[in-house]
């Protein structure tokens, strides 16, 4: 396959799902904003919404402190934002347009048809039931395009890029949804007792459609440290950290075997993966914190990306 | 202008062979009907992603062109007797490429002046003496033909560069099929879709003999330009690689393409990127849309390039004038088809001639293209004329001036219902090493304006289906 190609379908996979995460993230935020905050205080949901779209920064440089519908419209239409959901799907659909050949039609159509829809919805003054109706058909579009790709594409390298972009970008936006909440929440209060503070952990959750998965694994009220081991070492949730290097794994092994060589990205893939199999949620904790172990995972996830890079897409 | 001719309905108002069972069905569906299937229609070509990008029309950037559901039909005999001429127009083309660049016979024998090929921008001096694989120069033509008669068949243009719209002719076919299955069930109609076939086969049988399994792949100037669709789909149905400029280069004179899994051979690049983009070691150093050091490799005989370079020179609209006495230079034979009767305003009786009858005469410029850079006389304003009449006495030579064709008409379905509109036909022609190939049918295009005789998309032009099938 040609280099750019590869490079093309990698980051089609990781636009589709970042796309997708600020979808999430917006939902939980919208509702979280919704739960009633003590008068003196300010509420933050649109702060974090902001820092775990990793999107703060750039957005404080432009609006000051955020409000509902300034951070709504960066996050989900906001041109200057290269991660907001419309450019995330702009670049998604330029991108397969520009691999049309590799795609199946299902996913074009996917992903043209997402692309088409979007132009209904305008950014400015947008009431609630039509943003519900936005990132209900952001999801299903992203869906749409995941189970196409699941369903339609033939077992080979096209097959394996693509998903690897996706669980790249995957495992970067849970570690930052868990890293922002837990800076926001846990100075105050190292327990969870109720009040704000559950609706916050219950957003993370959410953020990640695994509030109920929560509760069929532990069977327990919500704990930051249960939700920190479900979010990065239960190899059960699609969305932890540790079943996206299981993908990551997976999909790097069958290239170097449809190549017949071995290269950086394999082994930098092995050794992250070994390092949070060998862990656990209380040697996290414990030894090292939460923030500073979840840092180290976003440089190391991001060198993955360079290995696989300088490999296969230059 | 003379009475067109109306491929359905002759003037005693019965109908053409081959049109019965169409007066019949459009006789039978209602207006309603129409609309929903052309509706039906277009949302299959959104859907499909089917657009082309117009220059210069920023917030247009991709448009589908309209699509006319009634489609054209031909009798297998009239089809037969096209392709005759199609063919023997494209030999004959491939015949005096390969001789301008070789030993240039046919201008020592005067047929052609001299200057109107050695002063022409798209000759290209890096092509003489060079031998390509199998003589062939023009691997995929698109000649522009319009009828005007039962008999009467003129060629427009014969495009040797980088002929577009087959991608058209393909899915207009692929949407006639899921919408109207039983007229295709009822009426033995030619298939179109072994082009993607045929056009493989074209391009492996031209590959350099120094390679036992040719890697072919399609060159495309990138998702800008207007064909991008076209070139994506045709690079999908032959199983090829698209590659761009940047996903190729030369090394020792073989060209690679790069991969993940290292650099690959290619062999044969079906080029959709203009002559002056491919190489800006040689042509536009400006070019970021080639390959440096692509034409040392070509002359070095390790690649074929599919159009070969220069053949802009035979489809050059001055050079067009002269194709009755090419064919009969290279083949002793008289054209099947016929040219335009054409003056050539760098002749000055012919160009006094010209400017004292714009009002009935189509004035083109020589190298343009698209519909652009022309004046159709019986259209035209006074000032449109004055402007052109300056234009033409500045550089007569950049002008060619033709009678109003009355173009044949097709039963069109637009805003008032069904009604004739022009069209035209361009078929594809496939030269390989082995023989000539051509699909039965080509793109039809209709000028949807009521009067138009233009039918380019850039201005308003559609599509149709043509249908070859037995009276």
């Amino acid at each position: 396959m040609l280099s750019r190609t590869a490079d093309t379908l990698f980051w089609l996979g990781r636009y589709v799902e970042r796309a997708d995460n600020a979808a999430r993230i917006i939902d939980a935020a919208s509702r979280l904003a919704t739960v009633p905050v003590p008068t003196a205080a300010r509420s933050t949901e649109w702060d974090s919404a902001l820092a775990a779209a990793g999107a703060y920064s750039a957005f404080a440089a432009r609006h000051g402190e955020p409000t509902r519908d300034a951070a709504i419209d960066f996050l989900a239409f906001s041109p200057a934002n290269p991660s907001s959901i419309r450019s995330c799907l702009e670049t998604a659909r330029n991108n397969a347009r520009s691999v049309r050949t590799a795609l199946t039609a299902e996913m074009w159509e996917a992903i043209n048809g997402a692309w088409m829809e979007l132009k209904r919805f305008d950014g400015a003054m947008m009431d609630r039931q039509t943003l519900n109706e936005f990132l209900s058909g952001v999801k299903e579009a992203c869906l749409r395009f995941d189970g196409s790709a699941y369903r339609t594409m033939l077992r080979n390298d096209v097959y394996y890029f693509l998903r690897l972009g996706f669980y790249l970008e995957r495992a970067d936006n849970t570690a930052r949804i868990l890293d922002v909440k837990y800076n926001v929440l846990l100075p105050h209060e190292s327990n969870v007792g109720g009040g704000l503070d559950y609706f916050h952990w219950a957003s993370i959750l959410r953020s990640v459609s695994a509030l109920t998965a929560y509760r069929w694994v532990y069977h327990d009220s919500l704990k930051p440290w249960l939700i920190a081991d479900l979010l990065i070492l239960n190899e059960q949730l699609p969305r932890s950290i540790s079943s996206c290097y299981g993908n990551l794994a997976t999909y790097l092994d069958e290239l170097s075997q449809a190549y017949g060589r071995q290269g950086p990205s394999q082994r930098t893939a092995r050794s992250i993966r070994t390092r949070i199999q060998n862990t656990s949620i209380s040697e996290i904790f414990q030894r090292r914190g939460l923030h500073e172990f979840l840092t180290e995972f976003i440089a190391d996830n991001a060198r993955l990306g360079e290995a696989i890079a300088e490999q296969y897409l230059a | 202008m003379p009475e067109a001719f109306d491929e359905m309905t002759l003037p005693d108002g019965s109908n053409r062979p081959g049109y019965a069972f169409l007066k019949r069905w459009i006789d039978n569906t209602s207006a309603e009907s129409l609309a929903h299937r052309r509706l039906e229609a277009e949302l299959l070509f959104r859907r499909i992603g089917i657009t082309f990008a117009v220059y210069g029309q920023n917030e247009a950037e991709e448009r589908i062109i309209p699509f006319d559901i009634i489609p054209r039909v031909m009798t297998r005999t009239e089809w037969e007797r096209l392709s005759r001429g199609l063919e023997q127009r494209v030999r004959a083309i491939n015949l005096f490429l390969a001789d301008l660049y070789g030993s240039a016979e046919i201008l020592r024998a005067g047929v052609v002046p001299e200057d109107l090929i050695y002063q022409n921008p798209n000759y290209r001096p890096e092509m003489v003496g060079l031998k390509l694989p199998h003589n062939v120069y023009v691997q995929i033509a698109g000649i522009d033909l319009v009828r005007t008669g039962e008999d009467d068949f003129y060629v427009l243009e014969d495009n040797a560069r980088t002929p577009s719209g087959v991608s058209y002719m393909l899915e207009n076919r692929e949407v006639m099929m899921r919408m109207f299955p039983d007229l295709f069930a009822e009426h033995r109609i030619d298939p179109v879709e072994t082009y993607p076939d045929e056009l493989l086969a074209t391009l492996i049988s031209v590959a350099p003999t120094t390679h036992a399994e040719p890697t072919v792949a399609l060159l495309t100037p990138g998702p800008f330009n207007s064909a991008y669709y076209e070139h994506s789909f045709l690079a999908d149905k032959l199983g090829i690689e698209l590659v761009e400029g940047r996903d190729l280069l030369v090394v020792d004179n073989i060209v690679v393409m790069r991969t993940t899994e290292g650099l690959k051979r290619v062999d044969v690049l079906y080029r959709r990127l203009d002559d002056e983009f491919l190489d800006p070691l040689t042509f536009r150093p400006d070019s970021i849309l080639g390959v440096p050091g692509l034409m040392n490799a070509y002359q070095a005989g390790n690649i074929t390039l599919a159009n070969a370079v220069g053949t802009g020179v035979a489809d050059d609209k001055a050079v067009y004038t002269y194709m009755p006495e090419i064919i009969r230079f290279y083949l002793g034979e008289e054209a099947i088809l016929k040219n335009v009767p054409t003056w050539r305003c760098r002749e000055k009786d012919a160009c006094t001639y010209v400017l004292e009858h714009l009002e009935e005469l189509v004035v083109k410029e020589v190298a343009g293209s698209g519909g652009y850079g022309m004046l159709i006389g019986p259209r035209s304003d006074r000032a449109a004329r004055e402007e052109f009449a300056h234009r033409i006495k500045a550089h007569p030579e950049n002008y060619i001036a033709q009678p109003t064709l009355a173009l044949s008409t097709c039963p069109t379905f637009v805003e008032e219902g069904i009604a004739p509109r022009h069209v035209d036909l361009r078929p594809f022609v496939l030269t390989g090493a082995d023989k000539i190939r051509i699909v039965p049918g080509g793109l039809t295009r209709v000028a949807l304006k009521e009067g138009s005789l233009v039918v380019n998309s850039s201005q308003g032009g559609g599509t149709k289906d043509t249908w070859v099938l037995d009276a």
